[in-house]
C-alpha cells in the first residue's frame, strides 16, 4: 500500500462566491427596447412591455441550473451587445451580394440588422401568408396572438425569450392554408453587422389541415466584432400537415448564437427540423417538441463542427403527449482543436402516450487530442405499450473505415475528410433538400479545410 | 405473506420475511435531532479517538450547511425529518463471536432471516449489525490464519489505525454529498476488511444490517482494502421491519483495490418500503485492479445510490451491474459513476430495472473521461421494463469525453413484456401471473447470474413474489 491518494473529484459544482464588485449593468442588460405603439397591436405591446419587465426580473441562468449543466449561461455576453442599427447603404450592397441563396425556391427575405432589404414573394401559391413580421403584427393580428411564443421556455432560456419578446421586429410569418402544398422552400436570410450588434430574428409557421410548406433560416455576419443573434422559431403544424424547418447558423467565428425552436406536433402531422452549427463561439440550440396530436410525427436533426474553441450547447425535448406519435432525433458533432460539445435530451411519456415510439441518438466524432464532448442522453416514461430508445456515442474516427479507405489509395487527411463528410452529410439528407445538401456540404468541406 | 385484493398491489411485501420486530432493549439512546450534542454522544459511547471526533464535527457542519438536492433529485428528500430520528442506539454490549452468545431475541432475528445457517453452509465471515452496533462477528479461521481483518468499523478504528486512519474518508470526502456528510458526523457500524497482498479469500464475506427500532436511522461505514493482488468478494443483504413513521438509512461505503488486487462488492438491498435508502458508495481501482459493484435494489420507499470507481491506475477496471425493482410506492434512483482517471482504463455498466405497479425506476449515471488520458473505454447499457400502464422509468446519463483517443457508447432502451410473449406461455398453461414472472425473469437472467448461487436463487424468489398480483 504505497500509492498515496488525491482527494476524490468532485461531481457537484462548488458555487462560485460572488464577486464583490459586479460590474454594472450595460448592453443589452438595460438597453430599453424601443417600440413604437402604433406600429403594433396592443396585445403585442403589453406582452413586448410584460416582457421588457420579465426580463429584467429573471435572473441568468446559475451553474446548479440543470439545464446549463456542463454550459454557461455567461457565454451569452449580454452586457457586450446593443440592439443592432440600421444597416447602411453600403451594408446592404454587401449583404445582397453577399446573399447566395438556393436557386429552387418559392420565396426569399433578406435582413440586415433586423431590417427588410429584399423580399420575393411573387411565385407563391394563392392563399398563403409569408409576410415579414412587421407585416403580419399589422395584418395578421388574430394569428400571431394565437401562436406566437405561446409554449413555455422548460429548457433554460425563459430569460433570453423574454429579451427576444421585447425587441423582436424581424423575421417571416408564414401561414399556408388548408390543402395548399408549397413545394419550393421559402428562404429567410439574417445579416448582422456592425461591432457588438444584436439581432433577434423570429420565424412563425402556420400549417392548416393537409398544408405543406419547408422554410430554410440563415444566420450570418457580415463585418464587425463579435455579434449574437437571438432567434426564435415557432412551429405549429396542423392536421395531417407537413413542415420542414431548418435553421443554418453561421455567423463569425467570434459571435454567439441562440436558437429557440418549439414545435407543436398536431394530429398526424410531420415536422422535421433540422439544426446546423457552423459558426459562432458559442451556439446554443434549444427544441422542443410537442406532440400534441395522435399520429403525429416530429424528425430533430442537427450536425454541428466545432474547431478552435467553438462550444456547441444542445438541449433537445420530445414530449409526447398523445397515443400513437413518434419522434426521431439524431445529432451529430465532429469534433476539432479545444473544441467542446454538449447534448442534454429528454425524451418524455406522459401518462396516456400509449404506443409511443421515441429515439434519441446522439453521435460524437472526436478528431483532436482536446476536443471535449459531454452527452445527456435522458428518458422519462411515464405510459406503458412505447418503444423509446436512446444512444449515445463519443469516439474517434474507427480504425477500419480508415484502413478502408487508405487501402484505395486515398491519403490518411483525405480519408478523414470523406469520413467526416459522409458522417454529417448522412444526417443532411434526411431533411430531404438535394440543393440544400450540396450548399452545405460545400460549407462543412470549407470549414474541415480550416480545422485541419 | 399478506395477500391482498387484486386492485392493489402495493400492500405485498416481499419483505414480509422481515417484517417482525422485537421490543427495544436500548441501553444507549442518542435520543431524537442531530446536534453537536448527538456526535458527543457518539463519541462517549464509542469511546472514538479526538481525531474522529473532530472528524464527526467537522462533518456535522457540512451536513447542517449543505442544501438536500433537490435541484436534480426528487422532492421525496424534502419528506426526511431530520428532528424525528434517532441517530444511535445500542445494547451496549461487544459484537460476539458466536451465535450461543448473542442475545436471544437477536439471534431470533437473525435465525428468522437465515444468517447463521448461510454462513455454516458457504461464508468465509459474517457480521451482522443490529441497529447501530454489530451483534455478532466471526470470520473463519482459516481465513484469519491468512491475515484477513474482517472486525466492524469501531473495532477496525480501535485495533488497526495504521491502516484504517490512512483510508478512512479518503475515497468519499466528507463533503460529497449531503448524505456522506451525515453518515460521517453520526457513522457507526459496518465493516472493516483488510486482505493482505496476494491473498484470495476463496469465499465471500458477508454483512448483514438489520434495523429493529422504530424512527430510527442506521449510518454504518464500510472501508475494504484489498491489498497488491488480493481478491475478495463482500456481500450485504438488509431488512428493516415495516413500521408506520419512516426510517433513515444512509451509508458510505469506501473500496481500495490496490495494484491488480480484485474486489466485488454485492448487495442486495431489501429494506420494508417506508426506509429512505440514500447510500454512497465509491472505490478506487489502482493499476491493473478492478472493482466490481453488483448492486440489487428491491426495497425501500426511496433509494438514491450510485456505486462508483474511481479507476486511478492504469488498465484499471471499474463494473457495475444494476437491478432495480420499483413496486407501488417506492422509487429506486440508482445508477453508476465511472471516473476514468488513468490511460487505459475500461469501464462497463449495465442497469436493469423493472417497474411495477405506480413503481418509479431511474438511472442517473456519470462517465467522465477527462484530457491527455487514452484508451480508455465506456460501454453503459441500461434497459427498463414497464408491466403496468401506470409505472413510471427514467434515465438521465451524463457521458463527458475529451480526447480522439478513448471510446464510450451508450443505450438504453424502454419495452414492456409483449402480450405475444404472455399468451404464448398461457396457451403453454401458465398462468397470467406465472408467464408474467417468467417473462420478467428472463429480462434480468443474465445479470443475475453475475450473483453468487444462493443469492441469485433467493433474487429469483424476491422478484416472483414482488410479480404477485402485478397482472390481470
Amino acid at each position: 500500500m504505497s500509492a498515496t491518494l488525491a482527494p476524490a473529484p468532485k461531481h457537484t459544482p462548488v458555487p462560485v462566491s460572488q464577486d464583490s464588485e459586479t460590474p454594472a449593468p450595460s448592453g443589452l442588460e438595460i438597453t430599453v427596447p424601443v417600440r413604437d405603439e402604433k406600429s403594433a397591436p396592443g396585445w403585442f405591446f403589453a406582452r413586448s412591455e410584460a416582457a421588457w419587465a420579465e426580463f429584467q426580473t429573471l435572473p441568468m441562468p446559475g451553474i446548479k441550473d440543470e439545464n446549463w449543466r456542463y454550459s454557461s449561461s455567461k457565454k451569452i455576453e449580454l452586457a457586450d451587445h446593443t440592439p443592432a442599427t440600421a444597416p447602411t447603404a453600403a451594408n446592404t450592397a454587401a449583404a445582397l451580394a453577399a446573399t447566395e441563396g438556393l436557386k429552387e425556391r418559392a420565396a426569399r427575405f433578406v435582413f440586415v440588422n433586423d431590417v427588410l432589404v429584399e423580399s420575393d414573394t411573387t411565385n407563391l401559391p394563392a392563399g398563403v401568408v409569408c409576410v415579414t413580421f412587421a407585416d403580419a403584427l399589422r395584418d395578421h393580428s388574430e394569428v400571431l396572438k394565437e401562436h406566437f411564443m405561446q409554449r413555455e421556455m422548460t429548457l433554460g432560456s425563459a430569460k433570453f425569450a423574454a429579451l427576444h419578446l421585447a425587441h423582436v421586429k424581424a423575421g417571416a410569418v408564414i401561414i399556408v392554408p388548408k390543402n395548399v402544398t408549397i413545394e419550393k422552400p421559402v428562404e429567410i436570410f439574417h445579416w448582422v453587422v456592425g461591432d457588438h450588434a444584436a439581432i433577434f430574428p423570429h420565424t412563425l409557421i402556420v400549417t392548416a389541415d393537409n398544408a405543406e410548406v419547408s422554410v430554410v433560416d440563415h444566420y450570418r455576419s457580415l463585418e464587425g466584432e463579435g455579434g449574437l443573434s437571438i432567434a426564435i422559431a415557432d412551429l405549429v403544424g396542423g392536421r395531417g400537415s407537413k413542415i420542414t424547418y431548418a435553421a443554418c447558423q453561421e455567423l463569425a467565428d467570434d459571435a454567439q448564437a441562440l436558437h429557440l425552436s418549439s414545435i407543436v406536433a398536431g394530429r398526424d402531422s410531420a415536422i422535421k427540423s433540422f439544426q446546423v452549427q457552423l459558426g459562432a463561439s458559442f451556439s446554443r440550440s434549444e427544441s422542443v417538441s410537442d406532440l400534441i396530436g395522435e399520429g403525429s410525427r416530429s424528425d430533430m436533426l442537427s450536425v454541428s463542427l466545432p474547431i478552435g474553441e467553438q462550444v456547441v450547447d444542445q438541449r433537445t425535448l420530445q414530449n409526447h403527449k398523445a397515443p400513437h406519435a413518434s419522434s426521431d432525433l439524431l445529432y451529430k458533432n465532429a469534433l476539432y482543436g479545444k473544441s467542446r460539445s454538449i447534448f442534454s435530451g429528454l425524451i418524455t411519456v406522459d401518462e396516456g402516450a400509449h404506443y409511443t415510439d421515441a429515439y434519441q441518438t446522439c453521435r460524437n466524432l472526436l478528431n483532436s487530442d482536446e476536443a471535449e464532448a459531454t452527452s445527456l442522453p435522458g428518458l422519462e416514461i411515464s405510459a406503458d405499450q412505447v418503444k423509446c430508445s436512446h444512444g449515445a456515442t463519443s469516439g474517434p474516427i474507427s480504425d477500419e473505415e480508415l484502413f478502408y479507405l487508405k487501402a484505395r489509395g486515398i491519403s490518411d487527411s483525405e480519408s478523414r475528410k470523406l469520413i467526416i463528410e459522409g458522417f454529417l452529410a448522412g444526417v443532411i439528407e434526411r431533411f430531404g433538400n438535394g440543393e440544400l445538401l450540396d450548399t452545405l456540404v460545400a460549407r462543412i468541406d470549407e470549414k474541415l479545410e480550416r480545422a485541419v | 405473506m399478506v395477500t391482498a385484493p387484486d386492485n392493489d398491489i402495493s400492500d405485498i411485501k416481499v419483505d414480509s420475511v422481515g417484517d417482525f420486530t422485537f421490543p427495544e432493549r436500548n441501553k444507549y439512546d442518542s435520543g431524537f435531532g442531530i446536534t453537536e450534542k448527538t456526535v458527543d454522544f457518539i463519541a462517549d459511547v464509542k469511546n472514538d479517538p479526538d481525531w474522529i471526533r473532530e472528524f464527526r464535527h467537522k462533518a456535522l457542519k457540512v451536513f447542517q450547511d449543505k442544501p438536500m438536492p433537490t435541484h436534480w433529485a426528487t422532492k421525496d428528500l424534502e419528506n426526511i425529518k431530520f428532528d424525528e430520528f434517532r441517530y444511535y442506539l445500542s445494547d451496549g454490549q461487544k459484537p460476539k463471536r458466536s451465535w450461543d452468545d448473542v442475545p436471544d431475541d437477536v439471534k431470533k432475528t437473525f435465525d428468522r432471516l437465515g444468517i447463521p445457517e448461510q454462513e455454516r453452509k458457504f461464508l468465509a465471515g459474517v457480521e451482522a449489525q443490529y441497529d447501530s452496533e454489530a451483534a455478532y462477528s466471526n470470520i473463519k479461521a482459516a481465513v484469519a490464519e491468512q491475515g484477513v481483518i474482517f472486525v466492524n468499523s469501531t473495532e477496525g478504528l480501535h485495533k488497526y489505525p495504521e491502516i484504517f486512519r490512512k483510508w478512512f474518508g479518503k475515497v468519499i470526502p466528507t463533503g460529497d454529498n449531503k448524505f456522506s456528510a451525515l453518515n460521517s458526523a453520526v457513522f457507526s457500524g459496518g465493516s472493516f476488511i483488510y486482505v493482505p497482498p496476494g491473498v484470495k479469500v476463496k469465499h465471500p464475506l458477508q454483512a448483514y444490517f438489520r434495523i429493529n427500532s422504530e424512527q430510527f436511522g442506521q449510518f454504518e461505514r464500510t472501508l475494504i482494502i484489498a491489498d497488491e493482488g488480493a481478491e475478495v468478494m463482500y456481500m450485504e443483504g438488509c431488512t428493516a421491519p415495516k413500521f408506520e413513521t419512516a426510517t433513515l438509512h444512509s451509508a458510505v461505503v469506501e473500496l481500495v483495490a490496490m495494484k491488480g488486487a480484485k474486489i466485488q462488492y454485492v448487495t442486495v438491498q431489501n429494506w420494508s418500503s417506508n426506509v429512505f435508502n440514500l447510500v454512497t458508495k465509491r472505490g478506487i481501482a489502482h493499476e491493473d485492479a478492478e472493482v466490481r459493484w453488483i448492486d440489487c435494489n428491491i426495497g425501500s420507499r426511496l433509494t438514491m445510490k450510485y456505486p462508483g470507481v474511481i479507476m486511478k491506475g492504469k488498465r484499471a477496471r471499474g463494473e457495475v451491474i444494476s437491478i432495480a425493482l420499483a413496486n407501488s410506492g417506492q422509487h429506486q434512483d440508482t445508477g453508476a459513476k465511472m471516473v476514468h482517471a488513468a490511460d487505459d482504463t475500461t469501464s462497463n455498466v449495465i442497469s436493469k430495472s423493472i417497474s411495477i405497479g405506480q413503481g418509479r425506476s431511474t438511472y442517473r449515471g456519470l462517465v467522465h473521461i477527462p484530457k491527455h488520458l487514452k484508451g480508455c473505454k465506456n460501454n453503459t447499457e441500461c434497459d427498463a421494463l414497464l408491466i403496468n400502464s401506470n409505472s413510471h422509468t427514467d434515465t438521465y446519463p451524463a457521458i463527458s469525453v475529451r480526447g480522439n483517443q478513448h471510446s464510450t457508447q451508450h443505450e438504453a432502451s424502454v419495452s414492456q413484456v409483449s402480450a405475444d410473449q404472455i399468451f404464448y406461455l398461457m396457451q403453454r398453461g401458465l398462468t397470467e401471473a406465472e408467464a408474467m414472472s417468467l417473462s420478467v425473469n428472463g429480462f434480468i437472467n443474465d445479470l443475475v447470474k453475475e450473483f453468487p448461487m444462493e443469492y441469485s436463487v433467493e433474487l429469483k424468489r424476491l422478484i416472483d413474489l414482488e410479480m404477485e398480483g402485478s397482472v390481470g
